[in-house]
């Protein structure tokens, strides 16, 4: 059965914009391209469609995701950006009625497999949300929560993970004197950085970040961008933003989403200087959105 | 005019005055409400001067100033209208029949405030207003007149109390545990003999022997106390005082029966203050006498005390349990509202219906099996199958759980989604993430619940007379002889205290201040224990708070 259509009234307003029809089906699979073949594949979607109950959010998704490096999803508020990315840990299980068809492939085998163990994938794909939610605990017990969960005990090697794990989200040298202390004392740049920490302890091969630094002042956002820098190096991080200056900053790709669809996937300088469609040229020259 | 009253109506001023007024009478309500227990049951501990009247028929009327007030609208002409009359606590009982005599002020030739007026406490027969006219030991009279005698009476008494102690400890604790190592030994006999009904075998009546021997050591010990109390009791009763009052009324009282003796027309500001701080410890302190009008509560405080903490202990994790399956685990639908519903209509049933189901749900089918499954050897009299703390405690964790699910639904449902999120991202399963993030973030919640389900219960009397309570509990529920907890025993609680002393009492006059005490108390007994909870949750609040930005 195909899938229902995006709400039809709001692809009309887009289609009178823009004249030329979208026709993402059928360009199947938007691989990074030619420069690509010397990266490693960490993930690969190929046709998938979401659905909440009846509510179809995502349409057709076709991308690869390449290792080590900075992915972005662009797209203006509503176009599924963070429902894909909620997708590639499974956090969407949670929404009752959800259901995903298509495959997603992470280092080759299917997150959506008979057999994954949805809490071995979890610590696989690590997760920083909008709004950053520190457990109301010690920053320390932040950090050492995940490795507790997965058996850590040892007092010695907890302490080296949490010591690596703030060193990874550049928090260390601001904290380590008041590890005790509650993690609500901290600022919300330092918050959302705890957050990264507590994600990175896991060891995690993959990070999503979910708009991370939506409700940061520059700063504290500029310190997360650069973190993204030296982080890209031990994994792969797909992020979600709004700000389409964070998104040409950090990451080496980018994809334009509307309305469920991928529209445009490339090489973050090509979408940005030489988009190959109208629709993302208005987006990010913020014709629209 | 008509419009500024519009503009006065549309500024909203009058809805202010209106929601300030409702809070100022309830206010008003609850603290004078409080002001009146304070002051009649704070007042109770006060030792007053003790008058004594000479009437025109050259009668004397002893005793302590109790109340003054305008005779109410009468026919009878004895009582004329309009005019003032004293209520005397006049004390001894054993001669006059009655604690408090009414007197017209217009009866009164003379008011006086003799300082050697002696005022007994006595173990019976309430108070005792008279001068002292001899001390005797046996029948020799050790000293004679009130000077003397009152100097010859204070070192008599406080070796009477210490004898009194001494015979208490005897009774209660000695002879109380030969008597339970009698029963013990009686029920492991009954033991055998239920269970080999036919011919015992030699093991068994070996084993009978051994326990029979046993009852008849256990019997030649309490002969042997028994002989030391008696001798006690002598000495107990060697010294008796003649006391005589003002209208030449005498009476001979064993020493032994005071346990105090105070001149208070003597006595300074200082020495009654302390006084009072004496009587405030022995009312908290000690156990009720002359059917529960005088002596103290302690029993009551620490029934009270005791049922509330069992049943929280057992509302909270059931209450607790019950909210998060509806909460997290069950699929919301009609099914759970309706369960919802029922929970909240729940708190709503009469709390009698609750000690009805109570009395037959735990006592008679819970309790009455136990009793059949392990302890059929003291059949038929009952052990678990009839009213009980435990009963009592369960009774009041059925009727008090709707506030906890409740409180601890709202708590869970205020803990931010980003928690659980958060704790799932991070490869924690449900379970993990309901105990390390969700519940300790839903604590405050769950203790607000536990502090009216506290407020609620302590207040509670209704279904505790059918569940387990009693005027009267011979012995406190802990206690020194195993198992300690003796969670099957009947107990004494403030409530009820209050409606038993006050409405069933048959001195109903000196219970009235009794009454006003234990409101007091059991008033303060449940702000403590919120009190408690609150600065707990409190605590929690501040290790919690803060969430998200």
């Amino acid at each position: 059965m195909p899938p229902s259509p995006p709400s039809t009234e709001q692809r009309s307003q887009v289609e009178g914009l823009i004249p030329q029809r979208l026709n993402v089906q059928d360009d199947h699979r938007q691989s990074p391209g030619h420069d690509s073949k010397a990266h490693a594949v960490k993930l690969a979607l190929s046709q998938v469609d979401f659905f909440y109950g009846d509510r179809q959010a995502l349409f057709k998704i076709n991308i690869e995701i390449v290792k080590n490096q900075v992915t972005s999803f662009i797209g203006p508020s509503g176009c599924g950006k963070s429902t894909l990315l909620r997708c590639l840990n499974r956090l969407n299980d949670l929404v009752e009625g959800s259901r995903l068809e298509g495959t997603m492939l992470l280092d080759g085998t299917d997150i959506y497999g008979p057999d994954v163990d949805i809490t071995d994938l979890r610590k696989r794909v690590g997760m920083v949300f909008q709004k950053s939610n520190p457990f109301p605990k010690s920053i320390y017990e932040n950090v050492a929560y995940g490795p507790r969960l997965h058996g850590i005990k040892n007092r010695g090697q907890l302490d080296q993970i949490v010591e690596e794990g703030l060193k990874g989200a550049g928090l260390w040298e601001e904290v380590k004197d008041r590890l005790q202390a509650s993690a609500f004392g901290l600022s919300g740049g330092q918050q959302q950085r705890l957050c990264i920490a507590r994600a990175l302890a896991v060891k995690p091969d993959v990070l999503l970040m979910d708009e991370p630094c939506s409700a940061l002042d520059p700063v504290a956002t500029a310190k997360i961008e650069e973190l993204l820098f030296s982080l890209k190096q031990d994994l792969t991080v797909v992020i979600v933003t709004h700000n389409m200056q964070q998104a040409a900053r950090v990451s080496d790709w980018t994809a334009f989403m509307y309305l469920g669809e991928i529209v445009e996937f490339g090489l973050t300088k090509q979408i940005f200087t030489t988009p190959s469609k109208k629709q993302t040229d208005d987006y990010i020259t913020g014709r629209f959105g | 005019m008509r419009t500024s009253f519009k503009k006065f109506l549309a500024s909203g001023n009058l809805f202010i005055w209106g929601c300030a007024a409702g809070v100022s009478v309830s206010l008003l309500m609850v603290f004078g409400l409080l002001l009146l227990i304070m002051i009649n049951g704070l007042a109770y501990f006060w030792i007053s001067d003790i008058v004594e009247l000479t009437l025109k028929d050259k009668q004397h009327v002893t005793g302590q100033l109790a109340g003054r007030e305008i005779i109410p609208r009468s026919v009878t002409p004895d009582r004329p209208e309009g005019k003032g009359r004293l209520r005397i606590k006049i004390g001894n009982r054993d001669i006059y029949g009655l604690d408090f005599k009414w007197v017209n002020d217009d009866q009164i030739v003379s008011e006086m405030y003799p300082a050697d007026i002696v005022l007994l406490e006595r173990r019976e027969w309430g108070n005792m207003y008279a001068r002292i006219k001899a001390v005797y030991r046996g029948e020799a009279v050790q000293a004679e007149g009130n000077e003397a005698g009152w100097i010859a009476l204070v070192s008599l008494i406080s070796t009477a109390n210490d004898l009194h102690r001494q015979i208490t400890r005897i009774e209660k604790n000695e002879i109380g545990s030969i008597n339970a190592d009698i029963e013990q030994a009686r029920l492991k006999i009954r033991t055998f003999e239920i269970g080999n009904s036919s011919v015992p075998d030699m093991r068994g009546r070996g084993q009978i022997d051994d326990l029979k021997a046993q009852v008849v050591a256990a019997e030649s010990r309490y002969q042997e106390k028994t002989i030391e109390l008696e001798a006690l009791r002598t000495q107990f009763d060697e010294y008796s005082i003649l006391m005589v009052d003002a209208n030449g009324r005498e009476k001979q009282i064993p020493v032994g029966q005071i346990i105090r003796a105070l001149r208070p027309n003597e006595m300074g500001l200082f020495h009654k203050s302390w006084i009072y701080l004496t009587n405030v410890w022995s009312v908290l302190s000690t156990e009720p006498r002359e059917a529960n009008t005088e002596g103290g509560i302690f029993p009551a405080i620490f029934g009270t005390v005791m049922m509330v903490i069992i049943m929280s202990l057992i509302v909270v994790p059931f209450g607790v349990l019950a909210a998060l399956y509806l909460r997290e685990y069950a699929r919301q639908g009609a099914m759970v509202r309706l369960v919802r519903i029922a929970v909240n209509n729940l708190a709503g049933v009469p709390s009698i219906v609750f000690g009805v189901f109570g009395l037959g749900f735990f006592i008679y089918a819970i309790g009455g099996t136990l009793d059949t499954l392990f302890f059929p050897e003291r059949l038929p009299a009952p052990t678990f199958g009839t009213g009980g703390i435990l009963w009592a405690s369960l009774t009041l964790a059925l009727l008090t759980v709707p506030v906890v699910i409740v409180s601890t639904e709202e708590g869970l449902a205020a803990v931010p989604r980003e928690f659980r999120e958060g704790s799932l991202a991070l490869g924690a399963t449900k379970l993990e993430t309901m105990l390390k993030v969700v519940i300790p973030s839903a604590l405050p919640g769950i203790l607000t619940g536990l502090i009216l389900a506290m407020a609620r219960a302590a207040g509670e009397v209704a279904p505790l007379m059918l569940t387990g309570v009693v005027k009267l509990a011979p012995s406190l529920p802990v206690d020194g002889s195993w198992p300690f907890f003796h969670f099957d025993r009947k107990f004494m609680h403030l409530g009820f205290h209050i409606y038993d002393v006050g409405f069933q009492s048959p001195n109903v006059e000196a219970a009235k201040p009794m009454v006003y005490i234990t409101t007091l108390v059991l008033i303060t007994v449940v702000v403590l224990l919120n009190f408690t909870a609150i600065v707990l949750r409190n605590h929690l609040r501040k290790k919690y708070a803060g969430s998200v930005l």
